[in-house]
């Protein structure tokens, strides 16, 4: 799986959150999902428990403090799917 | 392992917005507990006039502080002190039938997940016909 398809499908799982239309609209590797999209903490849990269920990886407390922009995230993501393999 | 009478004296409400009397049963995945609703709670002069109703919302508090806040304190336990604070994040809900002054009802709470300071729960309330009042899920947070 390339960088741009991650992108893709995080972009998905972070659609049904979002409270912003438009900075979602312009989803990037530099959209923050707190300041950008305004989506809270208690949502932000919710998205990175679909990040675990759509990726078959398990994010402990201190990936998941690292995880409130898209780069970030793609990051972490990518670390666990190389331990995977 | 923390005692019901315990957990209910760490919640952190207190008359006339407690609605908690009792746990039933409490573990790790779930709680089940009872409130009786006095005819003489405030709100039932206003909702509706001339006509006692509890309010939904007031059932979703009901169903927060058993189902949410009780389990909470109880997983946490010593994590949890007064310097704790909580907060609701969100309700899905469906009433089903009317609750009326007096009444006693029971709600059956059952853990979803309790992940990075998020418990998210399915809930349901009875009364005392065992008939469910309504029922849905509710998430909150320490923060």
């Amino acid at each position: 799986m390339n960088k741009e398809e991650t992108l893709l499908q995080l972009r998905n799982i972070v659609k049904p959150y979002i409270n912003n239309e438009e900075a979602f609209e312009n989803f990037t590797e530099d959209t923050d999902f707190i300041t950008d999209l305004n989506i809270n903490s208690a949502n932000l849990v919710d998205i990175i428990l679909d990040v675990e269920d759509h990726f078959k990886i398990h994010i402990d407390n201190e990936s998941m403090e690292k995880m409130i922009d898209v780069k970030s995230t793609l990051e972490i993501i990518e670390t666990k799917l190389a331990k995977k393999r | 392992m923390i005692k019901s009478q315990e957990i209910i004296s760490k919640l952190p409400y207190s008359k006339p917005f407690l609605f908690v009397d009792e746990i039933i049963h409490i573990d790790e995945n779930g709680v089940e507990g009872s409130f009786t609703f006095d005819e003489n709670l405030d709100f039932y002069k206003g909702h509706f006039e001339h006509n006692p109703v509890t309010p939904g919302v007031i059932l979703t508090e009901t169903m927060a502080q058993i189902g949410l806040v009780c389990l909470g304190i109880f997983i946490l336990d010593n994590n949890f002190n007064k310097n704790t604070s909580i907060a609701l994040t969100s309700v899905n809900m469906e009433f089903i039938k009317p609750v009326f002054p007096n009444e006693k009802v029971t709600v059956f709470s059952e853990k979803i997940y309790f992940r990075f300071g998020k418990l998210k729960c399915k809930v349901s309330m009875k009364n005392e016909n065992s008939v469910v009042v309504c029922t849905g899920e509710i998430a909150g947070m320490v923060v």
